[in-house]
């Protein structure tokens, strides 16, 4: 059942990015950065814990995921270290997406020829 | 011929999309990888023995690896054509535009072109992600006093 809520909550916002994309004159980078915006914003709200719990995989792999992480771990940084708590640990929980996607990027670029 | 009339005969020789199809292909390339998300979890956990949060870690690296080597055998970028959303809100498209944006300028040298173009895609996910952060905990501050 897990399986069926991750499919459908995936496809759901993957689908409304689509006719966001069809209708708007909106490009590719526009969209993916006001998903990771409203990632941010639903962290806020404490939307994103429950999508997180509902929906397992299904939220946590969309690029909304990055601004609930980012969210999350700066105000978590606050109510441990105070206010420069916002600024050290902000990309904690990120911090392992970014770092896989550089290096994974630069290794592979460095074996692999660009196609075409 | 005037500038209105020109304008009408663009409209009418532009090829449409076929939006609903685009719609129902996103939904089920986007959901079919939710789906793969969610397996990876269950299978980490169950198989590995670890705690829900690291295996959604593993989940997420191997979800970047797999992609960024997709998009270096030129797989992902016929992918993206077809499928569009359905690749890129998943972290797949994160993963695709480093790749793609490394690969296309290695040419022009490590520095000048691998290092300075590494995030040219990426970087505004990065940049407004932690601006939006930002923002919003200063806000969640500024209420909770």
């Amino acid at each position: 059942m897990n399986f069926l809520y991750a499919f459908l909550f995936a496809g759901f916002a993957c689908s409304i990015a689509q006719i966001i994309l069809d209708n708007t004159k909106l490009t590719p980078g526009h969209i993916t950065s006001i998903y990771t915006a409203l990632g941010a914003v639903l962290s806020f709200l404490g939307v994103y814990d429950k999508l997180l719990i509902k929906f397992g995989g299904g939220a946590s792999v969309l690029i909304s995921n990055f601004g609930h992480m980012l969210y999350s771990s700066a105000i978590q940084g606050y109510y441990e270290e105070g206010f420069i708590g916002i600024l050290t640990r902000m990309l904690t929980k990120s911090s392992a997406a970014i770092t896989s996607a550089i290096v994974f990027a630069f290794l592979i670029t460095l074996v692999f020829k660009p196609k075409d | 011929m005037n500038k209105e009339d020109y304008k009408r005969l663009v409209k009418k020789h532009t090829p449409k999309e076929p939006r609903l199809r685009n719609i129902v292909i996103a939904f089920f390339v986007g959901g079919t990888i939710g789906f793969l998300a969610e397996f990876l979890i269950f299978l980490l956990k169950e198989s590995f023995g670890l705690s829900a949060s690291i295996a959604g870690v593993w989940t997420c690296i191997i979800i970047i690896g797999v992609a960024s080597l997709l998009t270096a055998l030129g797989f992902f970028d016929n992918w993206v054509n077809k499928c569009k959303c359905g690749l890129i809100i998943p972290t797949t498209g994160f993963a695709h535009s480093v790749t793609s944006s490394a690969l296309d300028y290695k040419k022009d040298g490590l520095i000048t072109g691998l290092g300075s173009n590494f995030f040219k895609l990426a970087g505004s996910v990065i940049l407004y992600g932690i601006i939006s952060a930002f923002i919003l905990v200063i806000i969640r501050v500024v209420i909770n006093g």
